[in-house]
């Protein structure tokens, strides 16, 4: 029977990845000298479980780096071993690394071999660190044994004296099973001896009494007759002694053999059954196939209880219908009112619907936020810095692909907080501020939104600090004029780096512009709050699912868009009055002390609009994205839907200022538009306009 | 046919075993540690036993060590999946009433020529 084993490859990564995450957080809550033995028992279950199922889906180098790990742990939980600070250490380096190991194996990338080994290295000098205790014994151990037990004369069969114990039917075994097995092995003749039999009074029905004298007339390995009784043997009492082939020049002089086999044939060809399990290992190492599952796609745990109310849900719908459709069937204008009833019905159950299908995908953000503890450990040893991290809102549930995507973004500004925020102990103490900074990263809904925030208490953003290095990078023209805000919205600038001197912690000038077009392609936005001397706090929005958009359907001439409807701040009928005209470069209107550029959808999307030159006739939808403002000129605002996104990339290509397109009720294809491209669009075709700022 | 229960906090393991051992006909109930797997095999004998020895709540041999002492389990084929390569474990796991064991690593081929062998 061949089963692929691929198959199970998914759930095993899956677990192993959570056991990872369990042998992490176990480790740093781990306090040396101390052991809460579940604790360590846990991390020890997770080492545990990871090795057998590499082992057993042929990831033997993870198999046995694990094993190494598995033996440190083990002697730590029988407190056969302190629980050292540098073990930990150690411990948690390696986890890294069999992470790196098991990534490596699920996406079919490249180990760091030199990596490994040296990890190996570590945890093995950790393991040999404390004298006069036994080395651990490989993996693969117990095959010596077996090789030089093959015979070298010509053993032409084995005989078997096997007298079982009484209570080896108690064990569950059971003696025919055994002497059938030798019939497998090849021609057998079993002689019963009931000398054991007690008197009937004094039977015990449960006892074994009877012993066998077993012919195998098979030359096997010895092993293989052993491997009969492997799981009896302390059960029992059994001689395994060899028949030679008498015809043959005799090496050994025979034993008391009463029965010698007259046929003097000697199989050369080894019939060999299973082999023993020790034996395996090396043959069956084989490169994982292609990745079963990419890091972004596979599956997806969900509570029961989540199903539940799916499950009830569709019970609703099916009601519904059913209501609906008996109406149909004899239907009288009188009934209206039922009808509508019924239809409000129906929408109320498609949205819950569609809420619990949403709910599926949901996961607490503590899957991303579980990284941090060790982050800010780690470095806050690298740096000499006291940071204590606070987490809150961890069972905030968000969309899976939004666990997946922001964890990169979310670790490279908790970085940065830590490195470039947080003072060191001397600066703070000197600030007058406590020794041990805090670093607070909390979760929370509002209003359709996740918000996810990184506060620090460090020493904020020097906005004028951050200007003139802008201007000294070229960034921006010394002449300027820039709110606070803004200032702080320059690190989003690709090419903009602060630290005074690159560390390798942050600061290697790709990362804030990524961080901000990471956010930005989820849907969300991030924003700056900070005070000199006080701390920085980083505001990040996202939106609760990526599947579904509120928008704004608009209508440019024949054509619909959706705009989203985060975007939009407000939409205004405008008056002559307000539109200026720039540098006779573009238009602009003036909005409550502000000026902000208009852009024309038609030309945008070069379609023709009913109302081409009178803004006055349009409307003004008024959008923000990447802290910038804007106007959008469109003919008319048709109303609010939940649209669900199709992706314009995966059916047709990509399109700048588009995002995605939807079906909208009546069945046409409407476009949803990214504000930032368009944004970007319009200002191609205004060249380098820019607005000017009322202080 | 012979019913079969799985016991290993592994998810993976659980289902190359119960996926292996179903392919060859047999009748499979998964449980993923040892108070599950107890409070199952309470409710109907199953015909073998195949668990996992590191298992939260209640660990492999101590689960064998309770069907043991249940009646209808006096003579039930217990087997203990094992990675450990010392004795220890598996003489801890015949002193607790086990009828045998495979060692881990193992391939679908191995698990279900033991089941064969154990169920006859």
């Amino acid at each position: 029977m061949s089963i692929d084993m691929a198959q199970f490859h998914q759930v095993f990564f899956e677990e192993s990845f959570e056991g990872l995450d369990i042998m992490e957080s176990g480790l740093l809550d781990m306090d040396p000298g101390t052991v809460d033995s579940e604790q360590i028992n846990a991390i020890f279950r997770a080492a545990h479980s990871i090795k057998g199922g590499a082992g057993t889906f042929g990831f033997a180098d993870i198999s046995g780096f694990t094993h190494t790990m598995e033996t440190l742990l083990d002697e730590m939980r029988d407190g056969r071993r302190e629980i050292t600070t540098d073990a930990v250490d150690v411990l948690l380096k390696s986890v890294d690394v069999l992470r790196d190991m098991l990534t490596a194996a699920r996406d079919g990338g490249d180990v760091d071999q030199a990596n490994i080994d040296a990890q190996s290295a570590e945890l093995k000098r950790v393991l040999d660190s404390r004298p006069g205790q036994e080395t651990p014994v490989a993996a693969t151990d117990g095959e010596a044994e077996n090789a030089a037990a093959l015979p070298t004369a010509p053993v032409v069969g084995w005989h078997v004296v096997f007298r079982p114990h009484a209570h080896l039917m108690r064990t569950g075994n059971d003696p025919l099973r055994l002497l059938k097995e030798f019939r497998e092995l090849g021609d057998t003749s079993v002689t019963c001896d009931i000398g054991g039999m007690p008197a009937f009074h004094e039977y015990e029905p449960e006892d074994a009494c009877l012993s066998w004298d077993i012919h195998l007339r098979e030359a096997v390995d010895k092993y293989q007759v052993q491997e009969i009784f492997d799981w009896v043997e302390d059960d029992c009492d059994l001689a395994i002694m060899e028949i030679y082939d008498e015809s043959a020049p005799a090496v050994t002089p025979a034993m008391a053999v009463t029965e010698a086999p007259p046929e003097g044939r000697v199989k050369p060809d080894l019939k060999l059954a299973d082999p023993p399990p020790e034996r395996r290992g090396g043959g069956d190492r084989r490169k994982p196939s292609k990745p079963a599952a990419s890091a972004s796609a596979g599956s997806i745990r969900v509570d029961v209880p989540k199903i539940d109310s799916l499950i009830n849900m569709v019970g609703e719908l099916v009601i519904t219908q059913s209501m609906l459709s008996m109406l149909g069937e004899d239907f009288d204008m009188q009934d209206v009112p039922k009808l509508l009833e019924g239809l409000a019905q129906l929408e109320r159950h498609t949205r819950e619907l569609q809420e619990s299908v949403m709910q599926v995908r949901m996961m607490p953000i503590s899957f991303t936020f579980s990284r941090f503890p060790r982050l800010v450990r780690d470095l806050s040893n690298k740096l000499n810095k006291k940071i204590e991290l606070k987490m809150i809102g961890e069972s905030t549930e968000v969309d899976k692909t939004v666990i997946e995507k922001i964890g990169d973004p979310l670790v490279h500004l908790v970085r940065n907080s830590l490195d470039h925020g947080i003072e060191l102990p001397e600066v703070r103490v000197a600030a007058g501020k406590p020794e041990t900074g805090t670093v607070v990263l909390n979760a929370y809904h509002k209003g359709g939104n996740i918000v996810i925030e990184i506060k620090d208490d460090g020493k904020g953003l020097d906005g004028d600090f951050l200007f003139d290095k802008a201007v000294s990078k070229g960034l921006l023209s010394p002449d300027e004029v820039l709110t606070d805000k803004q200032k702080y919205e320059l690190i989003f600038m690709a090419g903009f780096s602060t630290a005074e001197q690159i560390s390798d912690v942050s600061g290697r000038g790709v990362g804030m512009d990524v961080v901000r077009k990471n956010i930005n392609e989820l849907g969300g936005s991030i924003e700056i709050e900070s005070e000199l001397g006080v701390g920085t706090d980083i505001i990040i929005r996202l939106p609760l699912t990526l599947a579904i958009l509120d928008g704004q359907v608009v209508r440019v001439g024949d054509e619909t868009y959706i705009v989203p409807l985060v975007s939009i701040i407000e939409s205004i009928q405008v008056r002559p009055e307000m539109i200026n005209l720039v540098g006779g470069k573009g238009e602009a209107f003036k909005l409550r002390d502000e000026y902000l550029p208009i852009v024309r959808m038609h030309e945008v999307f070069d379609v023709k609009a009913d109302h081409v030159e009178e803004l006055t006739e349009g409307l003004l939808v008024i959008v923000e994205a990447e802290g910038r403002k804007c106007g959008l000129f469109v003919d008319d605002l048709l109303g609010q839907h939940q649209v669900v996104i199709k992706s314009l990339e995966e059916n047709y290509g990509n399109v700048e200022g588009v995002s995605g397109a939807t079906i909208l009720g009546d069945g046409s294809v409407a476009l949803i538009l990214d504000i930032t491209g368009v944004i970007r669009l319009s200002g191609s075709r205004q060249d380098d306009f820019r607005l000017p700022r009322s202080a | 046919m012979a019913s079969i229960l799985a016991v290993d906090d592994s998810a993976s393991m659980r289902q190359m075993v119960s996926f292996t051992l179903k392919g060859a006909g047999y009748e499979v109930i998964e449980a993923a540690d040892g108070v599950e797997a107890l409070n199952i095999a309470r409710d109907k004998p199953v015909n073998l036993v195949i668990t996992d020895v590191n298992m939260p709540n209640m660990d492999g041999i101590s689960l064998i060590r309770e069907l043991r002492n249940l009646p209808s389990y006096k003579f039930t084929p217990l087997l203990m999946l094992t990675t450990e390569s010392s004795a220890e474990k598996k003489q801890q796991g015949k002193a607790a009433g086990a009828t045998g064991w495979i060692v881990k690593p193992f391939n679908p081929d191995q698990l279900l020529g033991t089941v064969k062998k154990v169920l006859g």
